[in-house]
């Protein structure tokens, strides 16, 4: 009985196929669809309400007046501050990602292959919080860091380092080097893995070419492995640029007193129950993202995917 | 030829770089064991097992681990459902919006989490639905299901037609296929993406502090002791307990899908 109900259903799907892709995107779409589309376009909408200065209500008239607000000097120095380290950390980890993503990628054979594949796993998988407590725990006063830089005796250096305006402050652990120390260390894997899968595309033989034709190292890193690897750079910075505009936690945890955007849509959210403004702020990394996109897309990134 | 052995700086810079990325875990496991109670001294002042039994012992500890496991398992089992059927759409038929729908089941991953916590939370608020254990698996489950995807497309294009055309020649059915071709197939990628699938949910925080009520998870509970910290040897345990546990369904994941993925290079 249920095997002839099977088959009577088999048929139907293959005679017409458009049933069976039916059934199938259905419910992943509805549920994509109905939970995170319109979630998000909730949250568009009311980036569009302004609320009333004096009772505090959310005015439902649809009005720019809140993305207004974001240009004002306090929320402007926010986008620009995030935006700023958002850059800074993408450089910063395509530096320091390239040379492990290029051993992974041409010298490490075999169980060094693996290895290093896991060495970038693992701490990418790792509990996103117990990495920031970690670098909480390095970063404190009396932690491990300043007993390193004490026993080097390079204490004045740090000090120095400290009384940067601006970037320094009382320790590194509510100062902006100390933010970004952590949203490096934090989204470093994400650039690895698409930097070292470009690198993997690099077919041996244009290098042998290179070296044929007479191009020192230095040049074939210049003129032919770099270009190759670009739109692995450019998956990568997407992640960590829009991991940094997004995050809320690391600036809180380790940094000084001074908002990015994600803690500013929290703060207007939760206590001062500025929905609206939140709703804007939130847009802002979308905009940035979406203009990101667009650059990288007219730079022809994407081309060489 | 000079592309055999890698330079020494490289070799320095990669070795260095891994480094970066590891001493902090470590140092996790070290301070599980200071004998140290109000502050971060290094080096530590002496070593003690006496905060195990303190954790242990900890009601609230246990609360919020009892949440997470549910809440990632049913999280991983909706994800699952979906992020299969998605791929086995996307990976089977030309249709129209294919590329929107592997947009689609990106985008949660790809925007920023604080962008799904708060539209989630502002959906839920308008919807007038109370937050609770399924306000959390509703947003979990939506950016699970992910990697289940990525997990079971990489494998259904693999699986070759002329397969699932013998299996309908010998007279088997849709399901009788699917039930005996094609999950044997995609059985060690499901399990894989599930386990991803649920590490990523069990360490998830930031969509969870917006979709969360009152209740803990357990990243939500230490993401507490870190703002306010009460007492730090616990959340020392507790990081070293999270990041041994996070590491096993990875490790399985890795060999699960590096099998398959030797074979079907086998195979070409």
């Amino acid at each position: 009985m249920a095997t002839a109900a099977g088959d009577r259903l088999s048929d139907l799907f293959w005679r017409q196929p458009r049933v069976l892709l039916a059934v199938l995107l259905v419910p992943p779409l509805l549920w994509l669809g109905v939970v995170y589309i319109g979630s998000l376009a909730a949250l568009l909408l009311q980036s569009f309400f302004s609320i009333d200065e004096f009772s505090g209500l959310i005015d439902y008239e649809l009005t720019l007046k809140t993305y207004r607000e974001l240009f004002r000097p306090a929320n402007f120095d926010i986008i620009l501050r995030t935006t700023l380290m958002a850059a800074a950390v993408t450089v910063a980890s395509a530096v320091i990602a390239f040379p492990i993503a290029y051993y992974a990628a041409r010298y490490a054979k075999g169980r060094m292959k693996a290895f290093f594949y896991l060495a970038v796993m693992l701490p990418l998988w790792s509990s996103y919080l117990v990495k920031v407590y970690a670098w909480k725990l390095i970063l404190a006063k009396e932690g491990i860091l300043t007993w390193a830089v004490d026993g080097i005796g390079a204490s004045a250096i740090l000090n120095a380092v400290l009384s940067i305006p601006v970037i320094g402050g009382n320790s590194l652990s509510v100062s902006y080097i100390g933010t970004f120390l952590v949203f490096l260390y934090v989204w470093l894997p994400f650039m690895i893995l698409p930097v070292q899968a470009a690198l993997e595309r690099v077919p041996q033989n244009l290098i042998e070419a290179s070296d044929d034709l007479g191009a020192r190292r230095g040049q074939t890193m210049r003129y032919v492995i770099l270009p190759m690897a670009l739109p692995g750079f450019i998956a990568g910075s997407i992640f960590t640029f829009s991991l940094t505009l997004g995050d809320y936690i690391i600036p809180q945890i380790v940094g000084s007193s001074r908002n990015f955007i994600g803690q500013a849509v929290y703060a207007h959210q939760g206590t001062a129950g500025n929905i609206p403004l939140a709703a804007a702020f939130a847009v802002v990394p979308i905009v940035i993202m979406g203009f990101y996109l667009w650059m990288a897309k007219r730079q022809g990134a994407f081309d060489a995917l | 030829m000079h592309s055999d052995r890698a330079p020494l700086g490289l070799k320095i810079a990669a070795f260095a770089g891994l480094a970066f990325l590891h001493l902090p875990i470590l140092l996790i496991f070290a301070y599980a064991f200071t004998t140290e109670e109000r502050t971060y001294q290094w080096p530590l002042p002496g070593l003690t097992l006496k905060w195990f039994a303190v954790t242990w012992n900890r009601p609230d500890v246990w609360q919020a681990l009892g949440l997470s496991v549910r809440v990632a398992a049913i999280s991983t089992i909706l994800a699952l459902i979906l992020g299969t059927l998605c791929a086995a759409a996307v990976s089977r038929a030309r249709f129209f919006g294919r590329e929107a729908v592997s947009l689609l089941v990106i985008l949660p991953i790809a925007l920023p989490g604080i962008i799904t916590g708060i539209a989630l939370r502002s959906a839920f608020n308008i919807a007038d639905i109370p937050f609770s254990t399924l306000t959390i698996v509703l947003g979990h489950a939506t950016f699970c299901i992910v990697v289940v995807y990525n997990n079971a497309v990489a494998r259904f294009r693999r699986l070759s037609r002329s397969m699932l055309e013998a299996s309908a020649d010998l007279g088997a059915n849709g399901f009788q296929t699917f039930r005996h071709i094609v999950l044997p197939n995609i059985g060690t990628s499901l399990l894989a993406g599930g386990m991803l699938a649920f590490a990523l949910s069990f360490d998830e925080v930031i969509v969870t502090t917006f979709t969360a009520g009152q209740q803990q998870t357990l990243p939500i509970w230490m993401l507490e002791e870190l703002v306010r910290p009460r007492q730090r040897p616990v959340t020392n345990v507790v990081a070293m307990v999270v990041v041994l546990v996070t590491f096993l369904p990875i490790l399985g994941a890795y060999y699960l899908t590096r099998g398959g993925s030797e074979t079907a290079g086998g195979g070409k």
